[in-house]
């Protein structure tokens, strides 16, 4: 009864049962995922306890992450967030610092919640917990983001693809973009009509976003890739809470993104053949994390060399 | 089509950096370990293909070592796994191979040897999102997950030996999801892999074990 296949379909249960996009999926999960609602409650507080602490440590206690290319940038955007002359303003300063934390914390194997994939972990609780801490979300608003973000995500896995080895990043840090744009639009009263316009909107602005992970690690260019993944998701649910529509249906975006990510080179999708990846910078630090380590080398930190 | 939950979207919750090379690892580690019926003391792996290239980056060594000590994929003492392996009197060794060619890029050979002398080859692949598929026991090939209560029965490629496995699950109300038999050359080593989606009780382990054709029996719980 509350299954849906895409958004188009999704949108009419909403109008139909007069309900949010979080609703419809947590009947869903109610109908088909052999869950109580005490179930989901408790999966919840997990989801919400590892992307509190996958947030705040890496502020609080950086580590280097395994491959050495990135650790310590959460807790730079956060002092200059302190600073208190970010350009950024608060609620988008302290987002990008929260997503870029999450994969430190990914990438030197701390507990995460992937967001849909583990590369694009940071955008969803970076905006969340942002506005958690700076909007004044309540714990319901958060669980409330998650479901809808989680529906958005699961469109985009049943219709198109969240892989980056299928359809490069735009497909990974684009669709958790996507997801938090919806989760924001639904927290901040818009209807489900203007949280499908978020996420085309967010999708669009990412379209063609290639997945070139330096030294075939998740580290960079990842770690920025989800800070633009949670502004582009602020932005766009502005943008469609002012009214701004996307002449392209949620529906066709998804659709497209997946054709997009199709016609990429195979360089260009996770392989680590083209890109940042394939730079001379990016070739020499590929030698000093891998090529090191077949030869039996422990190298410094790269950020010590 | 498979149901896509909510958890499947906003989860796994996982240790990074990456569902493959780390996730996948301990899961592949944590299926070899439970197939090993004794103490462990000592654990070999050999990395091929991608996993040979960037296990170091991605934590796989670690997760491997995880895997072999019981963590769960979620479990945060996979960083400081080098560590807990030596309080615990567990020997670890690594070999990168990066020349032998493997079918799947993510594979890793595990031998487990215990004090007492016994000892396990297990060959498994991470084929990708943190699945994984056992391809190998003691070098003989075989092919499962271990996504559901799988029992592996090693036994002498001999006449009635299968019916009596399944008379025995039979008789216990165990129904079969998958079964398939593996062996090297007639007449020799076999394995049997029974899957189900029900538990598999210990009486039907002793009831098989009955058998003199009967070598080992490995029950792996969901």
């Amino acid at each position: 009864m509350y299954d849906f296949e895409n958004g188009a379909h999704l949108l009419r249960k909403c109008e139909k049962y007069g309900v949010p996009i979080s609703e419809i999926m947590k009947r869903r999960e109610l109908e088909f995922g052999g869950l109580s609602e005490e179930m989901i409650r408790t999966k919840l507080d997990k989801v919400f306890e590892i992307m509190d602490h996958s947030i705040h440590d890496p502020i609080e206690d950086p580590h280097d992450s395994m491959g050495g290319l990135i650790g310590g940038e959460a807790r730079m955007v956060w002092y200059h967030k302190l600073k208190g002359n970010t350009l950024s303003g608060s609620f988008l300063s302290k987002a990008i610092a929260y997503s870029m934390a999450v994969l430190e914390t990914n990438a030197s194997m701390g507990l995460i919640v992937a967001a849909p994939t583990a590369g694009s972990s940071g955008v969803v609780p970076g905006c969340l917990m942002a506005g958690m801490e700076e909007r004044g979300f309540t714990k319901e608003q958060f669980d409330k983001g998650i479901l809808n973000a989680g529906a958005i995500g699961y469109i985009l896995m049943r219709n198109s693809s969240v892989s980056g080895a299928e359809a490069g990043c735009q497909a990974e840090v684009g669709a958790a973009s996507a997801m938090a744009a919806s989760a924001l639009v639904e927290i901040m009263g818009g209807s489900p009509e203007v949280c499908f316009n978020a996420a085309s909107l967010a999708l669009s602005n990412l379209l063609g976003l290639v997945c070139d992970p330096i030294a075939g690690l998740v580290e960079a260019p990842c770690q920025s890739r989800n800070s633009i993944g949670a502004a582009n998701a602020i932005v766009c649910a502005d943008l469609a809470l002012s009214g701004v529509k996307h002449q392209i249906p949620f529906d066709e975006m998804s659709k497209a993104m997946y054709r997009v990510g199709r016609s990429l080179p195979f360089e260009l999708r996770e392989t680590a053949m083209g890109g940042c990846a394939a730079t001379p910078t990016g070739c020499a630090l590929r030698y000093q994390c891998v090529v090191g380590e077949q030869i039996g080398e422990r190298l410094e930190p790269l950020s010590k060399v | 089509m498979e149901f896509i939950s909510l958890f499947d979207v906003i989860g796994p919750n996982m240790i990074g950096p990456s569902s493959s090379h780390t996730a996948g690892a301990v899961s592949i580690a944590l299926m070899a370990r439970k197939m090993f019926r004794h103490d462990i003391s000592k654990v070999t792996f050999t990395l091929y293909g991608s996993f040979a290239k960037t296990y170091r980056g991605h934590g796989t060594d670690r997760a491997l070592l995880g895997g072999i000590l019981g963590f769960q994929t979620d479990d945060v003492r996979i960083r400081t796994a080098f560590k807990i392996a030596q309080e615990t009197g567990v020997e670890y060794f690594y070999h990168i191979d990066s020349r032998t060619k493997v079918e799947h890029p993510n594979t890793v050979d595990i031998v487990l040897t215990s004090k007492d002398g016994h000892s396990l080859q297990v060959r498994g692949e991470s084929i990708g999102g943190g699945k994984i598929r056992i391809a190998q026991i003691d070098h003989i090939d075989v092919d499962f997950t271990g996504e559901y209560s799988t029992l592996i029965v090693r036994h002498k490629d001999r006449t009635g030996v299968v019916v009596y496995i399944t008379q025995a699950l039979a008789c216990f109300g165990i129904n079969i999801a998958f079964m398939r038999i593996f062996r090297k050359e007639k007449g020799g080593d076999a394995f049997t892999v029974v899957e189900s989606d029900e538990q598999i009780p210990q009486s039907v382990i002793n009831e098989i074990r009955s058998n003199p054709h009967i070598d080992d029996i490995m029950l792996i719980e969901m």
